[in-house]
């Protein structure tokens, strides 16, 4: 068992749901209300320092009366620990969720593909559009169970509005440019790439 | 070559005169500097890309060079499967290559959509442009590929200069289309596999 259930549990108390383990991978259930809260201790606790999101994604079981579950995959690199934390939103109601992209900017474009697939909405996100389906998609959301295998419209309506969607209106140059998105990453991650040096990862000898 | 060029002696000169068709003579000179457009999206690129490597040599075919601006360009070889997404691309792309242009369409995923038949594959390139040569496989061999180059071949020497409009630009019609809606649901229809799944699934 991770350690950090039993300090989340401390820390959270009823805010913490049931922890189940298999095959030495920890997974922890935590209440969407909180979740902000819970990640920003996860990520900057001296005894968790989980710093890197691999991974933001969501399960939708075949079962309709199971909720559908936002997955988190943590790690810590100066620790080497693993932790998967998950929020259940219940598929009656309003599929929401805070974003964690004030902690992980990374978690961008994860929450805008789980966005784009499963419909799900990430409050506080900057920029959720889709991510993986053109913007004027009007099909609704493929990864979730109701949605058919072959799209809802058909073949030609489909064709007709694949063509008619104008890849310039949304996606501009400059947006694609890795040149202009030099000014916007943070100062420090600027001076190592003018250094060459690799970041610190704290604490790993 | 023979029904091309035939020499003809005039009183005893020596051979200055060439009499040829001037569609042969076009055609000939068509098929034999064919600059291909790839658009690799699959597996069916490193295939293609097997075929224009020293082994099997497009340049052997006149294809020497692979045109990567579509301007510059004869045939555009389709080499994979094609998402909704990019269809607004490949149909920009064959609006921008100038007459005479030529498509293939390589694969089984370009030519029927493939094993993909779900939300977000088109369902063959032919419901976006129109197609010269179907190339089946998954992927196919260079030497499928190089078959299909040279049915192209027989085929642009089939064509004539006075067949009123087969140089024409087609345009995408009035709904946005090129071919009626009932047609596209038609080539999209499923097969196969696939047939065992239905559209409420």
């Amino acid at each position: 068992m991770n350690p950090s259930a039993e300090g989340l549990r401390a820390t959270f108390g009823d805010a913490i749901g049931r922890v189940v383990e298999a095959r030495g991978e920890t997974t922890v259930f935590v209440a969407a209300a909180r979740l902000l809260d819970i990640m920003r201790w996860l990520q900057t606790a001296p005894d968790q320092l989980y710093n890197y999101l691999v991974d933001v994604t969501a399960v939708e079981y075949r079962d309709r009366e199971r909720p559908l579950e936002v997955v988190y995959q943590l790690r810590s690199l100066s620790r080497r620990a693993n932790l998967r934390v998950k929020v259940e939103l219940d598929p009656r109601g309003e599929l929401a969720v805070d974003s964690v992209t004030p902690l992980w900017a990374g978690a961008n474009w994860l929450e805008r593909e789980v966005y784009d697939m499963f419909g799900i909405v990430f409050a506080g996100h900057p920029d959720l559009r889709r991510i993986l389906m053109w913007e004027t998609y009007a099909e609704g959301h493929p990864l979730r169970k109701d949605f058919p295998l072959r799209g809802r419209f058909s073949r030609s309506e489909q064709v007709r509005q694949a063509l008619n969607a104008n890849p310039e209106a949304n996606y501009s140059l400059e947006e694609l440019s890795i040149a202009e998105a030099y000014g916007e990453i943070p100062s420090d991650m600027r001076d190592r790439l003018r250094r060459g040096e690799r970041g610190d990862v704290g604490g790993v000898e | 070559m023979k029904r091309v060029l035939e020499t003809k002696e005039i009183a005893g000169e020596s051979p200055n005169w060439l009499l040829t068709r001037f569609d042969d003579l076009v055609n000939w000179a068509r098929a034999n500097s064919l600059w291909p457009m790839p658009f690799g999206t699959a597996c069916c690129a490193i295939e293609f890309m097997a075929t224009a490597a020293s082994r099997y040599d497009l340049a052997r075919f006149g294809m020497e060079r692979q045109s990567f601006s579509p301007r510059q360009a004869d045939v555009l070889i389709c080499a994979g499967r094609l998402p909704f997404k990019l269809a607004p691309v490949i149909r920009r792309i064959y609006d921008q290559m100038p007459q005479p242009k030529w498509v293939i369409s390589m694969g089984a995923c370009a030519s029927s959509g493939g094993i993909f038949d779900n939300y977000a594959m088109v369902q063959g390139i032919d419901t976006i442009v129109p197609v010269d040569v179907y190339v089946p496989g998954c992927p196919p061999r260079p030497e499928g590929l190089l078959y299909g180059i040279l049915l192209l071949h027989k085929k642009i020497k089939g064509e004539s200069l006075v067949i009123p409009g087969l140089r024409d630009e087609q345009s995408l019609g009035p709904t946005g289309l090129r071919l009626p809606p009932r047609e596209i649901d038609e080539l999209s229809e499923p097969f196969g596999n696939s047939v065992h799944q239905t559209r409420s699934a």
